[in-house]
């Protein structure tokens, strides 16, 4: 091989990876290391922010918010398992007994996706409103006390958050289980394991990866979620999402707002690191 | 889009601050922090009143020298609003006369109360007689406080909404709530005729939109004409007869009267308020500067979002 070719073999990788490397720089590094200088900055939008190295806002945003920094991680665990809870029983029905059907249940799954995530909460305002269509007549007909409430409790935002996180619960699982080999599943059979055992040591092992990516997916979104809460939430119910928003926008204190927004991210990127290597094989990191 | 107050101002402020164009000739911002802001930096162009005859002949008292900003010398109200209570009769079973019943423990659950910690430290400040609050301190704010973090605590506050109060007045969710003055006149007149709109014995705290024009506007002669043309009474006219709010010009009253026949809001006290109304009209705090605004958020921000 010439000299020639083997410089070539050795760049074009590198110039391959070009576009990436750059949409990673633009879009990715330049605002992340953008968001970090801010965070160490102080001052106000008056008089203008200054760097100046100030790491107490990282301690001090945890002394103010840990309340809606541990009820985020809460919200977004308990909506993240219903969701899985729920949607793998639909998703292994559509994999397996959809037959014919599958594309059009797919497509039911994906529908409420062609109307706003907003209209779509702000009609569960509606339909779960005090004297609304299903707490007034429950209150009607004798089912329910007169001061019962879903909306502006923790539940109304769970639910909002599992509600929206039904689809991308749905689409993984049902990628991993429509890819399994039906195969293993009738070699299993034929080795004289019944249907408990087929699923439990066959099936479900085999979809763990769309579990697993189904699991990121979801829990990453509604972790920092704001608009469940701000939406179905009460007096108890602030997230972290809602307190960047308000800091942000409201306060104008973009150190702060950004100090929380990173010890968000890195967390959930802890999380994310973490995560395969509990759950397991090696597969996993490969499939994400 | 334009959403609120908050989110335009951080929209603008950069460019302003890089001393460029907004691209508006006319803005129209609530008296608030943001407004504040904009006279400090001297963001505004000010107004020359020969260029405004109508203002001059027509604007009524709650136009004239508002105390955010002296002798109007950089804004004009556009529209003015109140902020006080609305309650469903039906669900109170009583009348509704004074913001203390926005603490009263019979109605657990079903107070809604306002997000903006401007509206929720100024109605805090009136549940303890504070009716002169321009001239509040601090003090004042903490002891506002300490009353909402208890109305909170006791679980009397069912939420702190933004614009959607009403919608949760209208379902039954709230009984009693704070409100503005126009959203409650609509919700009357689209199917909820029975929730009633209250100037509380306290008094009823009066805010503005005001008409400014931004620095480095391209033609702020114009925007000025626009302005003064608004304060026309046939043309104010027409605007108070469609947004039912508090118009600043009483000759308007006469014509939505006669010419546009529409006597339901020629005679609403809450376009055209009576003199003893307007008696009961209370101001807002305006903020001194960038330290007073955060002492006044880190007091009021933790009742509303913990």
């Amino acid at each position: 091989m010439s000299v020639g070719a083997r410089l070539r073999r050795s760049i074009v990788p590198y110039l391959l990876s070009l576009p990436a490397g750059l949409w990673l720089l633009v879009f990715f590094l330049i605002p992340l290391l953008t968001i970090i200088s801010v965070s160490l900055m102080v001052g106000n939008p008056v008089e203008g922010f200054n760097l100046t190295w100030n790491f107490d806002v990282y301690p001090d945003a945890v002394s103010q918010y840990a309340t809606q920094y541990g009820r985020s991680f809460l919200y977004g665990g308990i909506s993240t398992l219903i969701a899985l809870v729920v949607m793998y029983p639909v998703a292994y029905w559509i994999a397996f007994h959809g037959g014919r059907h599958k594309s059009v249940l797919l497509f039911l799954i994906l529908l409420p996706f062609f109307v706003s995530f907003v209209i779509r909460i702000l009609s569960w305002q509606f339909i779960l409103a005090d004297e609304g269509i299903v707490l007034g007549t429950l209150k009607d007909i004798g089912l329910l006390g007169e001061g019962v409430h879903v909306l502006s409790t923790p539940g109304a935002v769970i639910a909002g958050l599992t509600y929206d996180a039904l689809p991308f619960m749905a689409l993984p699982l049902y990628v991993s289980l429509e890819q399994i080999d039906r195969a293993h599943v009738d070699a299993a059979a034929d080795l004289y394991a019944n249907a408990r055992q087929r699923f439990l040591r066959v099936i479900l092992p085999l979809s763990a990866p769309g579990v697993y990516a189904g699991i990121l997916l979801v829990a990453i979104t509604n972790v920092g979620d704001y608009l469940s809460a701000s939406i179905l939430g009460g007096p108890n119910t602030t997230m972290i999402g809602n307190v960047i928003q308000t800091q942000y926008v409201q306060n104008s204190n973009y150190p702060l707002a950004s100090a929380l927004a990173l010890m968000l991210m890195t967390t959930l990127l802890v999380g994310m690191f973490l995560y395969p290597r509990t759950f397991g094989t090696r597969r996993l990191q490969e499939y994400t | 889009m334009i959403q609120d107050n908050a989110s335009f101002f951080a929209q603008i402020r950069p460019v302003l601050e890089a001393e460029q164009s907004i691209g508006y000739d006319l803005i129209v911002i609530s008296d608030g922090w943001e407004l504040t802001q904009m006279i400090h930096n001297r963001w505004l162009i000010p107004l020359d009143r020969t260029r405004m005859p109508n203002f001059t002949k027509y604007a009524g008292p709650i136009a004239k020298d508002p105390s955010f900003d002296p002798g109007n010398t950089y804004t004009v109200t556009w529209q003015a609003g109140l902020t006080g209570l609305a309650y469903d009769p039906r669900k109170t079973g009583r009348e509704i006369t004074s913001v203390k019943d926005l603490f009263d423990p019979a109605f657990e659950g079903k107070v809604g109360m306002m997000a903006d910690n401007t509206e929720l430290g100024a109605v805090g400040m009136l549940a303890l007689g504070n009716t002169d609050q321009p001239n509040s301190t601090p003090d004042d704010w903490r002891a506002a406080a300490e009353l909402l973090q208890k109305q909170r605590d006791d679980g009397i506050v069912r939420q702190y909404y933004d614009q959607s109060y009403i919608k949760a007045l209208e379902n039954g969710d709230t009984w009693v709530t704070q409100a503005w003055s126009g959203d409650v006149f609509q919700a009357n007149n689209s199917g909820f005729p029975e929730l009633e709109f209250v100037v509380p014995e306290e008094g009823v705290m009066l805010w503005h939109d005001n008409s400014m024009i931004p620095l480095h506007a391209a033609h702020p002669v114009d925007a000025m004409e626009w302005i003064d043309f608004y304060y026309r009474p046939e043309i104010q006219a027409m605007i108070a007869d469609w947004v039912w709010y508090l118009s600043p010009v009483p000759d308007a009253k006469e014509i939505i009267a006669t010419k546009i026949d529409d006597p339901t809001v020629a005679n609403s006290p809450l376009v055209f308020p009576p003199p003893s109304l307007e008696r009961q009209f209370r101001e807002y705090y305006t903020f001194k500067g960038v330290d007073d605004h955060e002492e006044y958020t880190s007091i009021f921000d933790p009742i509303i979002q913990s």
